[in-house]
């Protein structure tokens, strides 16, 4: 074709190609001049955008991260050990019998914007927690106030009454119900975070819009975009600025797996740290890495039996479904990352505490108790159903794969008859709080490092108990427990609890204990250290320069 | 005059989607404060919920989300509490529309040519292989194509980012994976056109009459084959705006695709809500754009 007919041709086919690339020009000029901001010193990949960044209504790990950089508590938990060490306060006291502390606020307090912070702040953001109107899905957590329950479920209205008091600008007094041993944990906990008065009084429910938004943690908002990016900027108005190890530090919301993976091996992130953002099924090639680290997390991994349909009310029926599990195939075969198998439900290395042995893999103790419940053999054992959460790929393969092996397992050593049940996420916690299933799969992740957060769920009206277990002896036991100031004598009455709960009535059957993963170079950053809750403080991370 | 009538029956017809998009989201069972962790205590949930006044009788709360809407308030999200609907589809409808928009001009800018060339040299060896890469695109879904380029471009290479929507390098890859299905849809579709338009009675009348083969193609032939391709257009942009989820879901986009289909998952009422109305709107609009874009293009169509 000569020059001319192709230069003719471009010409007559411009009414549509060229507006055509006028747009796609001007689209590429104008965003390229959208962004140009300087690189963070850290970027880590934090799995999901934070549902909000307000501490009092926050749940989840993903708002914990962030949350926890920008605000503070009266105490703040060690990097390293993840235990409650000064924050806020710089020192307290606590009364013999457990029920009264004293926090000593420290005296040089400001909020990032100027302001003072004094106790007064404390006491409006514990009770701002509590107010019905917040609507806080984690009140509960102040519940061991006085009067805290009563406020936050309207019995009374003057939040004067609940036991938490400023005796002077830099005093803060908490009364509580009953000694608690992991109080100052719980002061560590977002819930519990000192939030801007000021800027609350002002803006209402738009106060994180306010920029500059006022913080009183290591870090201030520079950027919240959605799906984006959550930028933050050292503060230097914290208390302890001078150990805050990097200046910006960017937090990115990445669902996918494999687009994290991507984005690190590219270089465009530096941590990731969230256990789901690991491919399955890359695992066991990714673990082999030594930039894959993986620790033991407070979190347990079980399933629960609704006593309420036949035939699991029988303890013994119960019981020999326990004992027909193999929990070592479990974990070499499905989750493969390294997790402990377990008979008991709180996980090996809580604080102030160690558990007992429920029931251990045992066939031939299995087959007898089935038999001793009138079911030989599994004649004559109703067809039964085990309702998961199924998603698309990703990390909820997992429950399905399990449910496959515990059905293989129930058939061939006790002769029954599983039906496996997936469902949506919203549909399956419906069908748990309703009791609408017979086996389910379930899991738990300690809120604060203590017993209590994994046995508390079982007493008989707690609304995470979801078996329809009700069982005196052991409300009885959790509720002495909880009035013992002695660690020790405390820690045996959980022993005992714990046993009525895993070896005796068995209306759960634990599995496994969790395993945490994140992935970084150890050569490039530091300090992120492994711990049992899986919280890493930002203000201790830092690039190694060499 | 029939435009003017269009746009006012689509009053009504978004209030109807309202009314379905409303009553169906309700039919679902679970609500957005449905959490692993039951709260403490029973009154906690009940507070949630009268703070977003989900405890009101159902037509009292549609009431209020229509007396909210004609102030052009979407509500504040149930998921993201501390921002509105108006907040997230301010940040995320733009970059949809730019990844859209992209896809849309590489979908034709590589279709229309493509598709004319292999009419043009029908028969010929550009012919089979212009239509067998057509066909591959349109087979190929858009999950398989983006890790496949993202593989050979970004990770092989290393030519260009592996995700993200920071810089005009990292939109290159996305727009390619969204826009390659329609790019081989709208080759077919002019393909088809152009025999057919080139068989017409005009076209052999004014080859009778000497008009140039390159002449007649271009200006007569090609304006009446493009007419099917205008009409995909409509559908075409509808599938790209809610296509994009994939692709900004590998990509890790700030669009609003991800928003609309985790909406359900959360039970995110008012986003749902929100965003069915506003794709109803882009639909709605759009099509009626490419409807008079085909009036202007071919004068023997007329609407009633």
């Amino acid at each position: 074709m000569t020059l001319f007919k192709r230069a003719r041709r471009f010409c007559s086919r411009a009414r549509f190609s060229l507006p055509g690339c006028g747009l796609l020009l001007a689209g590429l000029l104008l965003s390229g001049c959208a962004r140009h901001e300087p690189p963070a010193d850290i970027t880590i990949i934090n799995a999901a955008e934070p549902e909000s960044l307000d501490p009092a209504i926050i749940t989840g790990q993903p708002e914990l991260r962030v949350v926890q950089g920008l605000f503070e508590g009266l105490t703040r938990l060690d990097p390293k050990t993840a235990r409650a060490i000064p924050g806020m306060a710089e020192r307290w006291k606590i009364s013999p019998d457990g029920l009264v502390y004293t926090f000593h606020l420290r005296t040089n307090l400001v909020w990032s914007t100027g302001e003072p912070i004094t106790a007064d702040d404390v006491v409006y953001s514990w009770i701002r927690a509590l107010n019905p109107a917040t609507a806080s899905d984690y009140a509960g957590q102040l519940y061991y106030l006085k009067n805290a329950e009563n406020f936050n479920t309207g019995k009374i209205k003057d939040p004067s009454l609940v036991g938490v008091r400023a005796l002077d600008p830099f005093t803060v007094r908490a009364e509580l119900n009953h000694p608690t041993a992991f109080f100052l944990d719980l002061c560590a906990f977002p819930t519990l975070y000192i939030v801007p008065r000021q800027t609350i009084e002002k803006y209402g429910d738009h106060w994180l819009m306010v920029r500059p938004l006022p913080s009183n943690g290591p870090y201030e908002l520079v950027t919240w975009r959605l799906n984006d990016k959550i930028r933050l900027k050292k503060n230097p108005r914290y208390w302890d600025a001078t150990n805050t190890q990097s200046e910006i530090i960017d937090l990115l919301p990445v669902g996918s797996a494999i687009t994290s993976l991507n984005l690190y091996q590219s270089g465009q992130a530096d941590v990731v740290w969230d256990k789901n953002l690991v491919p399955v099924d890359l695992l066991d090639v990714l673990l082999k890495r030594p930039d894959f680290h993986t620790f033991d997390f407070l979190a347990t991994y079980f399933v629960r039996l609704n006593v309420t349909h036949k035939p699991f009310d029988d303890p013994r029926v119960r019981r020999a479904l326990a004992l027909a599990v193999d929990k070592e195939r479990i974990v070499k075969k499905i989750t493969r990352a390294g997790e402990r198998t377990t008979s008991h439900l709180v996980p090996d290395g809580t604080a102030n505490y160690s558990s007992t042995t429920g029931l251990d893999y045992n066939p031939e103790l299995a087959k007898k108790l089935l038999a001793e419940a009138g079911y030989p053999g599994g004649k004559g054992f109703p067809r039964f159903n085990y309702v998961f959460d199924a998603a698309v790929g990703g990390a909820s393969q997992l429950h399905e794969n399990v449910a496959i092996e515990l059905q293989q397992m129930w058939r061939d050593t006790l002769g029954i008859e599983m039906e496996l049940r997936p469902m949506e996420w919203k549909t399956y916690l419906g069908a748990q709080a309703h009791l609408d299933y017979d086996t389910t799969r379930s899991s738990w992740v300690g809120d604060y490092n203590d017993p209590m957060t994994f046995l508390g769920m079982f007493t008989s009206e707690d609304g995470n108990n979801r078996t329809g277990w009700k069982n005196k002896n052991y409300d009885t036991l959790i509720q002495a427990a909880n009035e013992q100031p002695d660690l020790a004598a405390r820690a045996k009455i959980f022993q005992q609890a714990e046993t009525l709960l895993v070896r005796d009535e068995v209306p759960v059957i634990p599995l496994f204990f969790y395993v945490g993963i994140n992935y970084f170079d150890t050569n490039k950053i530091a300090g992120i250290y492994p711990n049992i809750l899986d919280i890493h403080p930002l203000q201790t991370i830092k690039r190694i320069k060499n | 005059m029939y435009f003017l009538k269009r746009l006012a029956f689509a009053i009504p017809l978004l209030l109807v989607i309202s009314a379905l998009a409303f009553g169906l989201m309700r039919l679902v069972p679970g609500g957005p404060f449905d959490r692993e962790r039951a709260p403490a205590s029973p009154e906690i949930e009940r507070n949630q919920k009268a703070k977003y006044h989900l405890d009101e009788p159902l037509w009292k709360q549609y009431a209020r989300y229509l007396r909210d809407l004609a102030h052009g308030d979407f509500g504040v999200s149930l998921k993201y509490r501390n921002h509105t609907v108006n907040d997230i589809i301010a940040q995320g409808l733009p970059v949809s529309m730019l990844l859209g928009g992209l896809a849309f001009c590489f979908a034709m800018g590589v279709g229309l040519p493509v598709g004319f060339f292999t009419a043009a040299r029908r028969g010929g060896w550009p012919d089979h292989l212009g239509s067998f890469l057509a066909m591959l695109a349109v087979c190929v879904p858009g999950l398989v194509i983006a890790p496949l380029l993202i593989l050979i471009f970004s990770i092989k290479l290393k030519l260009l980012p592996v995700a993200l929507w920071d810089s005009p390098w990292h939109m290159i890859l996305p727009v390619i994976a969204l826009g390659l299905y329609f790019a081989g849809k709208v080759a077919r579709l002019t393909r088809e056109g152009m025999l057919h338009a080139m068989q017409s009675e005009f076209v052999t009348a004014a080859r009778a009459k000497g008009l140039g083969e390159n002449r007649l193609l271009f200006k007569h032939a090609f304006r009446i084959a493009v007419l099917p391709v205008v009409s995909y257009s409509g559908p075409m942009l509808a599938d790209l705006l809610t296509g994009s989820f994939i692709v900004e879901n590998i990509f890790q986009i700030p669009g609003i695709g991800v928003f609309l289909v985790n909406s359900v998952t959360n039970r995110d009422y008012t986003m749902m809500l929100g965003l069915s109305l506003l794709y109803a709107v882009l639909l709605i609009g759009l099509n009626l754009l490419v409807d008079f874009a085909y009036t202007w293009l071919d004068p023997r169509v007329k609407y009633e």
